[in-house]
């Protein structure tokens, strides 16, 4: 308990952890998503390159647009940069910290789709086996009746029967995913130096001092909207006790008039004080039914100015003689 | 402090991703339900369309309604649409914000399911493959000479592996058709997050003040109901205990106290004393065989009314506060109960 309690602290804290265990989530979501794709060349002409480049592109499209969605910093963002200025200037360098970070975060998937789509090779395969000399290969077959371009839309569908018993489909898919590879480590590469000297030379062109004040009033801005949330929520729970207790004691018959004990005759609160007090007066069974009928027909109003503000009852012990015995003043 | 905060948030948060994790299964079992329900394309050119699509249509529909059955919040929304306006005005935003979210968190399983389908291509399969031109595939003359009928009947039989006798033609139309039902199923993916973010990222362009009220009173509205069972829950509880007690009371016929408190000179309580005095309380006044049975007896054949007596405890009360004391009871000051002559000021101050 105690580390679970730990380790929810640590996200708490760092709502940029947050957002990068969700980041990496939905990474895995998608090399899961291609591995269970069944991707299924047409193997004709006119379609396999539509199919394919489609297939490269619209689920990384797809995935960045989840990637915003599921970021908070998105709606922190939004807030911030439409909000009117009211009391509180804006500062336009948080608001382009928060975008930048939202979109380097939802960049990551739609590129673990591409990268794991070129190293696998069958995209590729699928869209360029058309563009591939054939003369270069043995063992294709001319004695179908079918034009080259035909047999080579083919290739990527091994099974099918115009390659039976050759070895002119693999050849030619090896040769594809070859490339495929290639361009998908170059990419990879091209990426990590990217990353790599953004790292090591942003720091000698911006003012550490002013970005260590744009990340302090971004994460601010984030546990701000948080805690006004939870406070709506704690707000919202007295305000309904409030409510109810409120409507429980205005259904009671007797006028009653509730005076604190006298201090010195007992300081302990008894239990049946308490059973009393839970009663808030409701003590017939047609007073209750009564009570949940207009519950329903008629809520009572959301103003707890009563109950909230309710004034304290003063008392003053005398005796025979005039005498203060006791008295709350 | 740190800990009611955690805690809070745990079971703040945990409504809503009760709610969403309801929503996550029901997507799991989407698909799983897809992978596990064997689909059976009957290959006759009248009812493959209508079982394709069928299969591609209804499950979703059932998912949806299965959706607003799971959602505890649909049952707050319906009292909240037909409830008299009583003291409390309406707000026709807050409704349709519920009906919202209920039907956004409904729509995740059908979607799951419409996409799993598409992808897999089987339904599209069943359905257009009597639209296919066979000639798109090669030279084929499996179907030259052949009646309109015949040859649907044909076409009909492609999606079963084992009605249909050229693997060849068959492949490859599975293969086309399969490539066209994955295209729309992405699209159909591609539509449906691009309405999302259409919906999520941009609202705080236009309506965030309102958003946020709504947001407050629709859970309001969520978390007043809840304090109300829970208070009547207390209620009922207390009005239980006080009940059986009268009873008991009324059984044994003695007037026994259930307050701990003795007179005011007893300043110091001995623990012990304090236990047993309890115990003896706890009796209630039954100490014999036969007064017991009587109470089980009653029990089940007269039980009490459902009316809480008063005038008894401040009667008690009153004998006891004879000092030098002209005051009320701790409690009630009923117009009832006079034995004693009261003098007392009271004093009101209020909050300005």
């Amino acid at each position: 308990m105690e580390r679970l309690k730990l380790v929810l602290q640590y996200f708490q804290s760092n709502s940029e952890s947050i957002s990068n265990g969700i980041c990496i989530i939905l990474a895995l979501v998608s090399v899961k998503l291609y591995t269970s794709f069944d991707f299924n060349c047409p193997c004709l002409p006119q379609y396999n390159k539509l199919y394919s480049l489609g297939v490269m592109i619209v689920p990384p499209i797809i995935l960045f647009f989840l990637g915003v969605l599921v970021n908070r910093h998105t709606g922190v963002m939004m807030d911030e940069w439409m909000r009117p200025i009211g009391n509180r200037s804006k500062n336009p360098a948080v608001v382009k910290y928060l975008f930048s970070a939202m979109l380097q975060r939802a960049l990551l998937a739609p590129m673990v789709w591409i990268l794991v789509s070129l190293l696998d090779g069958k995209i590729f395969v699928c869209a360029f086996s058309v563009s591939v000399e054939p003369a270069v290969f043995s063992g294709m077959p001319n004695n179908t009746g079918l034009d080259v371009i035909k047999i080579m839309a083919k290739v990527p569908c091994k099974e099918d029967d115009v390659f039976r018993n050759s070895s002119f489909p693999k050849a030619v898919s090896r040769y594809v995913r070859c490339y495929s590879q290639a361009v998908g480590w170059s990419i990879l590469l091209f990426l990590i130096v990217l990353g790599a000297m953004g790292r090591l030379i942003k720091p000698c062109f911006e003012d550490h001092g002013a970005i260590m004040q744009t990340r302090y009033w971004s994460n601010y801005l984030d546990v701000e909207q948080k805690l006004f949330d939870e406070t709506c929520v704690l707000h919202a729970r007295d305000f309904a006790r409030k409510c109810v207790v409120q409507f429980f004691e205005d259904m009671r018959e007797d006028t009653v008039i509730r005076l604190p004990h006298p201090t010195f005759i007992t300081n302990s609160r008894e239990e049946w004080e308490d059973e009393e007090e839970r009663l808030h007066g409701i003590s017939k069974q047609e007073q209750m039914d009564q009570l949940l009928n207009k519950w329903y027909y008629s809520k009572p109003e959301l103003n707890v100015t009563r109950t909230a503000y309710r004034p304290r009852t003063c008392v003053t012990w005398e005796d025979r003689d005039g005498k203060t015995l006791f008295s709350d003043v | 402090m740190d800990k009611l905060r955690m805690m809070f948030q745990f079971l703040q948060s945990n409504q809503e991703s009760f709610m969403n994790g309801i929503c996550g299964i029901m997507a799991l079992a989407s698909a799983q339900m897809y992978s596990s329900f064997e689909f059976n394309c009957p290959c006759m050119p009248e009812y493959n369309y209508s079982y394709g699509i069928g299969m591609l249509i209804i499950p979703p529909i059932w998912f949806f309604m299965l959706g607003f059955v799971l959602n505890n919040n649909v049952s707050v929304l319906a009292e909240e649409w037909k409830r008299p306006t009583g003291q409390r005005g309406k707000d026709p935003t807050i409704l349709r914000y519920m009906f919202c979210s209920i039907t956004q968190r409904s729509l995740i399983a059908p979607a799951v399911w419409v996409s799993v389908t598409l992808m897999d291509g089987k339904s599209f399969l069943c359905a257009f493959s009597i639209n296919l031109d066979l000639n798109r595939f090669g030279n084929y003359s499996l179907l030259r000479g052949m009646s309109e009928a015949e040859k649907l009947r044909m076409l009909a039989r492609i999606p079963c592996k084992d009605l249909f006798e050229n693997q060849e033609i068959r492949a490859a139309a599975l293969r086309y058709i399969k490539c066209i039902s994955q295209v729309c199923g992405w699209m159909f993916l591609l539509m449906l997050t691009l309405t999302a973010f259409m919906i999520r990222a941009m609202r705080p362009c236009f309506t965030q003040a309102a958003f946020l009220k709504t947001k407050y009173w629709s859970h309001y509205i969520d978390i007043e109901r809840k304090m109300f069972d829970e208070t009547c829950k207390e209620h009922a509880k207390s009005f239980a205990k006080v009940c059986i007690q009268q009873y008991f009371e009324g059984i044994s016929g003695e007037m026994r106290s259930f307050h701990k408190r003795h007179s005011s000179t007893r300043e110091d309580d001995d623990d012990e004393e304090d236990k047993t005095k309890s115990d003896e309380e706890k009796l209630l006044g039954i100490r014999a065989q036969d007064d017991m049975n009587k109470v089980l007896w009653n029990w089940h054949t007269c039980k009490p009314a459902l009316t809480l007596r008063k005038d008894q405890i401040d009667g008690e009360n009153n004998g006891r506060l004879n000092g030098g004391v002209n005051g009320a009871a701790n409690g009630f000051v009923k117009g009832h109960t006079h034995e004693v002559e009261k003098k007392e000021w009271a004093v009101y101050y209020s909050k300005v």
